[in-house]
């Protein structure tokens, strides 16, 4: 293994706490927009789909596609995460202005 | 760009996008926070486009694109009461996003240095993510209702599990050696993933839906970041972290609301649902006694507990029709919101959200619940289970031990139930034959009508 390797599971393990304790301070009441901006998030697979799509030859079609693939879902989910969380919390905090 | 500033660039990303998740947790900047995650991810994508140097890839804009429309058009079509099967969906597309990600690394795309690690993390990769999409998936037609709510249940269960489960190790274990042909490999991982998916999630039940969800919400995360492992990408394994994190959050927080444990759920001990609990026991209670208009006359302090029946009847306008009447009348009204009264962590709260129910007005069950006593009304529209008092006091039925919201401490009673069966459960509501409760049976759509024409 690489120091590389290392330090990306060094990352994974700290953002992962991190996480655990910010997100422990959501209130109840926001839950599914969490749930659904965090569903956003995951959709950051693209960045590596992207770099997929970028390399893989134009003359191979099977490997184009799977990596077009990869770029559609991905975008799908990042797009509609976060429109459908901001649609929600607008739900939430529309009123509260006046 | 030098790897330098690409380090650093990633990780101010990184920190914007905890902030954001900093500000959801109130209410005032939760958008904001939405806001700062989107543009950070946005970011990110032109830091990956600058760094490989694949800017002027024209066709990597012809896929997002595509991605971008049918994502906003999905988000602005879907309804509130659809939105635990938009999430499972959309969490099934970053599942499969993975699994191709880490397909194309075991096959060396994207992968700096091909080594034992980056092939163990590509079929985890592959593993995660097969299971994440097929999973999501059945979850969403479960949700959807085009495959049977009532959980599914394959003989030999933990047999087959435990076996696949045994194969996909020894996938992970020999994927560096290489031994059979690497297409033929990965088809074999992902067809045993499937079955296992497969026959994991449709045994689960409706009402067993907000744990599987929050658990596909955790592993689309996982899955992100161990395919950002294997392709040496830090932003994917931080954010994907992140986001395993928050699942495993939300997954914790349902299991207690339910009094389940995550590994039972995992292992096939718990019943999923399946069981039916029924005691021989009439419920008695029929008729609608005359008096309720002088009980609701006299309340002045208003408990609604809104249950997932409410949202099928549809009913959240007339429940809000009513609040308000009853707010003009100078009572005080407050709503209780089990955990687990929609689909999915927190669904409740945006049903009710979305008919402008103040969120204010909005109480979780740990603060409201020592107020029951000191009530003079509650009103259930569309919930069972979670109010059950045998809850506390049957041991040995499935309910046993899951906290419920205490509506049998309240002076009144009204449930606007579709009829007396019991729950989801399968356990007999004792609620129904008090004395002090009343019941109107039948589409709460019509009964609460009813019900706010004959107290005017």
């Amino acid at each position: 293994m690489e120091t590389i390797q290392y330090i990306l599971i060094a990352i994974f393990i700290v953002s992962a706490i991190f996480g655990y304790f910010l997100i422990s301070n959501v209130p109840s009441l926001l839950h599914t927009p969490l749930m659904s901006g965090m569903n956003a998030l995951s959709g950051i697979t693209l960045l590596g789909a992207l770099v997929a799509l970028a390399v893989v030859s134009t003359n191979d079609i099977v490997k184009m596609i799977l990596a077009g693939i990869a770029v559609l879902v991905s975008t799908i989910n990042i797009f509609a995460g976060f429109s459908v969380t901001d649609r929600m919390l607008e739900m939430f905090g529309g009123k509260k202005d006046d | 760009m030098t790897e330098t500033i690409y380090y650093v660039l990633s990780g101010l990303l990184i920190f914007i996008i905890m902030f954001g998740i900093y500000l959801m947790s109130k209410v005032k900047y939760a958008k904001l926070g939405n806001n700062l995650s989107a543009i950070s991810v946005f970011a990110a994508v032109i830091l990956t486009l600058l760094k490989y140097d694949v800017v002027d890839e024209w066709i990597i804009y012809v896929f997002i694109a595509l991605g971008a429309i049918i994502g906003i058009f999905l988000a602005y079509k879907v309804k509130m009461i659809a939105m635990p099967q938009m999430i499972a969906l959309l969490n099934g597309l970053g599942g499969l996003a993975s699994l191709i990600v880490g397909g194309f690394a075991y096959f060396g795309v994207g992968v700096d240095s091909l080594n034992a690690f980056s092939d163990v993390v590509a079929i985890i990769a592959v593993i995660i993510g097969t299971i994440t999409f097929v999973g999501s998936v059945i979850a969403a037609l479960k949700l959807h209702r085009v495959i049977s709510q009532k959980p599914i249940k394959v003989k030999f269960y933990s047999g087959i599990i435990s076996l696949l489960f045994l194969i996909q190790l020894v996938a992970i274990a020999i994927s560096p050696f290489r031994i059979i042909d690497k297409i033929i490999f990965i088809i074999i991982i992902i067809l045993v993933s499937s079955i296992f998916s497969v026959i994991f999630t449709i045994r689960i039940g409706g009402a067993d839906m907000p744990i599987t969800i929050s658990l596909l919400n955790s592993l689309s995360g996982v899955a992100g970041a161990i395919s950002g492992l294997a392709i040496g990408d830090v932003l994917l394994v931080a954010i994907g972290g992140i986001v395993g994190a928050s699942g495993l959050i939300l997954t914790e927080i349902m299991c207690k609301a339910m009094n389940k444990g995550l590994i039972d759920i995992l292992l096939g001990k718990t019943s999923g649902g399946s069981v039916t609990y029924v005691e021989n026991e009439e419920v008695v209670n029929e008729s609608v006694k005359q008096d309720f208009k002088e009980v609701y006359k006299n309340s002045k302090s208003v408990i609604i507990v809104p249950g997932y029946g409410m949202a099928v009847a549809q009913a959240q306008q007339l429940v809000k029709a009513l609040a308000d009447k009853m707010k003009k009348e100078h009572k005080t009204v407050k709503y209780a919101i089990h955990p687990v009264a929609g689909r999915m962590p927190g669904h409740m709260n945006v049903l009710l959200a979305e008919v402008n129910v103040d969120y204010e007005d909005l109480y979780d069950m740990e603060m409201i619940n020592d107020e029951f006593k000191q009530t003079d009304l509650v009103i259930v529209v569309g919930g069972n289970d979670v109010i059950n008092p045998k809850a506390k006091t049957h041991e040995g039925t499935p309910i046993y031990g899951m906290p419920i919201l205490d509506v049998d401490l309240a002076k009144d009673i009204f449930i606007f139930n579709y009829d007396k069966n019991p729950g989801y459960s399968g356990v007999t509501n004792s609620l129904y034959n008090k004395n002090n409760v009343q019941l109107f049976l039948g589409d709460a759509k019509e009964t609460l009508q009813k019900f706010i024409d004959d107290v005017k």
